[in-house]
């Protein structure tokens, strides 16, 4: 009846639509390509299948084939006669087969769903009010959906444990757990920490933390993300805000080379939490508890929230007057950041450029690599300062080349972007002999000497795009505004590097871009808006061939081992 | 975990009877429980180590049957079966009984530490309900009276003639 398109793909009948998917989709996902939704509380596409709650229950047949003679039994129409089965099946553990047939709007389709949604509400406490998920609850949204409408339930609740600290970050409610056992799965599957469990059995099925254990490892909120209802919920946003207020805005995370998507929820300047954004190449649908915390930075204690000039506050382009000042004597030395986004870090080589070919520096910061999502790289964009051309080799750990420069007396002012030059192993005697151009968005140790300081923006209150540890490109969009004193980054970049070099600068991503598609080779052709929300791996060439210090994580392999191996 | 030689020995020789060790779980349980007469949170994390399982997947088990005893009971279990021939037969007066006799109540033990007497489910035995096990020995047709007579012959050291047939 319907051959399969290619070898590998097979054609299937949703509600009398036809859809070809790959060889194994299973039937929640072919329906959802067809824009048919099945609802489901404990299938998750990045975790197995366990098919225990039922509500993805469909109709479904087969073409009916003639056993004695092996040909296919005709219906009135001459078209060949479905059997449907007698007894609905989960559409999660059902693979499409071809010529497969699935029935999702039947009287008994719509039947199975009523039933399941009012065993799911029966236990389920009515504090929807009061419930963090409100708004984003998969119960909530497919009983209004699916549900029959109205209560046949007059007997008395159970009565569950509402507060189980489960973790530092992890609260548990268990009489709003249905028992999908989604974050179970989780935990056994992707941290590879089986903490969770079900004890006890039936209607008193609780879901707890093994008795001394804590869900405590770096991906826990994960567990939260993936809860349907509100039965996890993150210590951290717990009666903050109510979902349906806050505005979703793209991102990145910054604590390591993964550059794991995210989605930052913010409300009149105000971040309230970051959560993963699915991308099936970097993070799948997972992030670390590590970077959910980094929008704490916006409203830190130590936030830089005015430009200084000798030591003094004073309005941003005034700072930058003193700073080409300085600049316009010469000697100068820059220290760059890996911290900095891909176009910045093209402004800061234009400003070494139109400073009379001020050598560049740049620090690693490496940590232990999780095998996950965070990893050994601690800084996002290492490879867009190779690429940007700001720097040609990995760096080192330390400045001590830049120290023995300063030694020697061949620097006399220092242009410092986001890093502590005395972690960075300068010493204090070393940092007396040169005066320091200092752009942050922190203060620092030390931040007081510089004779002027930029005050920038973080991650969260401008766009631009990092280049993680694959040479993918993923751009990452403002999501609230910066502090009144700050300024972007790429204004005070392009202001320095133009009056210094006495031409126009791009300050904006997208014009940025204009430039770097012309001079760069990897990225030809490119713009910022271009750019999808997956990213886009750009050609490394011989880049991607130095020593990284990443190992094997998620959806990465570090190339020589790629290679070899 | 003190276990005896013998409960280490069928430990051992259960273990590669399945095609994966997760699947000697339970006779594990069943192994542990017959020779300590309990599950304790040291046991259920002896157990895992022994299967290569975390502890909380062996603790789903014991807390979801509820044949898995997670306290020390008495030197006798008492099982009084409530399922609906021996309840409609007077199984609830033959569990007072016991729990006059030996002054506790249901899922406790007895002072002495003589008894735990519990409720379980159908015995396989409805034609002689009230049925009561116990250790591993029937007892047919159990009603207040009988009861009494058990808990006497309990009393008496050795108890009703009948050795527990492991």
């Amino acid at each position: 009846m319907t051959a399969p398109a290619q070898t590998d793909l097979v054609t299937v009948v949703i509600d009398g639509k036809e859809i070809a998917v790959p060889k194994g989709t299973n039937i929640i996902e072919a329906a959802s390509r067809l824009g048919i939704e099945i609802p489901h509380y404990c299938y998750h596409p990045k975790l197995s299948v366990v098919g225990n709650c039922r509500m993805c229950l469909v109709e479904m047949g087969m073409p009916m084939i003639d056993r004695g003679s092996g040909k296919p039994i005709l219906d009135d129409h001459g078209g060949q006669k479905i059997g449907w089965m007698p007894r609905p099946a989960i559409a999660c553990a059902t693979a499409a087969v071809p010529g497969m047939q699935i029935r999702t709007t039947t009287e008994l389709v719509k039947q199975c769903r009523e039933g399941v949604m009012e065993f799911l509400l029966v236990n389920h406490p009515l504090d929807c009010p009061i419930c963090d998920q409100a708004g984003e609850c998969r119960l909530q949204e497919f009983a209004t959906d699916y549900g029959r409408g109205y209560s046949r339930f007059i007997e008395e609740k159970n009565v569950k444990p509402k507060r189980t600290r489960l973790g530092p970050r992890v609260m548990l409610d268990d009489e709003r757990c249905i028992l999908c056992s989604r974050c179970i799965r989780f935990c056994q599957e992707v941290p590879k920490d089986d903490v969770l469990g079900f004890v006890d059995r039936g209607s008193y099925s609780t879901l707890t933390c093994y008795p001394g254990k804590q869900l405590e490892n770096n991906y826990s909120l994960n567990t939260v993300d993936i809860c349907p209802v509100g039965a996890l919920t993150s210590t951290d946003f717990r009666f903050k805000m109510r979902v349906w207020f806050l505005k979703q805005t793209p991102s990145i995370d910054t604590e390591s080379s993964v550059g794991a998507n995210t989605f930052v929820w913010a409300r009149e300047g105000k971040i309230y939490r970051i959560t993963p954004r699915r991308n099936d190449a970097v993070n799948d649908t997972w992030m670390a508890d590590s970077g959910r915390e980094l929008y704490q930075q916006v409203e830190a204690e130590d936030r830089l929230n005015a430009c200084h000039a000798s030591g003094k506050p004073v309005p941003a382009p005034e700072a930058l007057q003193a700073a080409v000042a300085l600049l316009k004597e010469g000697k100068t030395a820059i220290v760059g950041s890996a911290r900095a986004s891909l176009e910045e870090q093209f402004l800061l080589k234009k400003v070494a450029r139109a400073a009379g070919g001020a050598p560049v520096h740049l620090v690693a910061h490496t940590g232990e690599g999780d095998g996950l999502l965070v990893s050994a790289d601690r800084t996002p964009n290492l490879r867009g300062a190779l690429l940007t051309g700001l720097i040609d080799t990995l760096p080192p750990a330390s400045l001590e080349a830049l120290g023995a420069a300063i030694d020697a007396g061949e620097v006399q002012t220092l242009v410092v972007v986001r890093e502590d030059l005395l972690a960075a192993g300068l010493t204090e005697a070393q940092l007396e002999r040169v005066r320091i151009i200092h752009l942050d968005t922190h203060r620092r140790p030390g931040l007081e000497r510089a004779a002027v300081v930029l005050a920038g923006l973080t991650v969260f209150e401008k766009a631009g795009s990092f280049v993680n540890q694959q040479f993918r490109v993923q751009k990452f969009q403002k999501a609230v505004p910066g502090p009144g004193g700050a300024a972007e980054d790429l204004f005070l970049l392009a202001t320095l590097a133009a009056e210094l070099g006495g031409e126009s600068m791009p300050s904006t991503p997208a014009s940025v871009w204009q430039a770097m598609a012309a001079e760069i080779a990897a990225f030809r052709g490119m713009t910022f808006a271009g750019i999808p929300d997956d990213g886009v791996v750009v050609e490394a060439g011989r880049l991607a061939e130095l020593p990284f210090v990443e190992g094997e994580s998620l959806h990465y392999k570090p190339a020589a081992e790629a290679a070899g191996v | 975990m003190n276990l005896k030689p013998e409960t280490l020995a069928k430990i051992e020789a259960v273990i590669p009877r399945y095609p994966v060790k997760r699947s000697a779980a339970l006779p594990l349980l069943h192994l542990v429980q017959e020779d300590a007469g309990y599950i304790a949170d040291e046991a259920v994390e002896w157990i895992a180590a022994k299967l290569d399982l975390q502890p909380i997947n062996i603790y789903e088990l014991v807390t979801f049957y509820p044949m898995f005893r997670r306290k020390p009971g008495g030197r006798r279990i008492i099982k009084v079966c409530r399922t609906l021939s021996c309840a409609l037969a007077g199984s609830y007066k033959t569990a007072e009984a016991f729990k006059a006799a030996f002054n506790c109540g249901l899922d406790e033990t007895s002072p002495d530490g003589e008894v735990t007497i519990e409720f379980v489910e159908c015995l396989a035995s409805c034609g002689t309900a009230p049925v009561v096990m116990i250790d591993e020995t029937l007892h047919e047709k159990v009603d207040g009276e009988r009861a009494r007579a058990l808990a006497v012959e309990i009393r008496q050291a050795g108890g009703p003639a009948s050795a527990p047939t492991a």
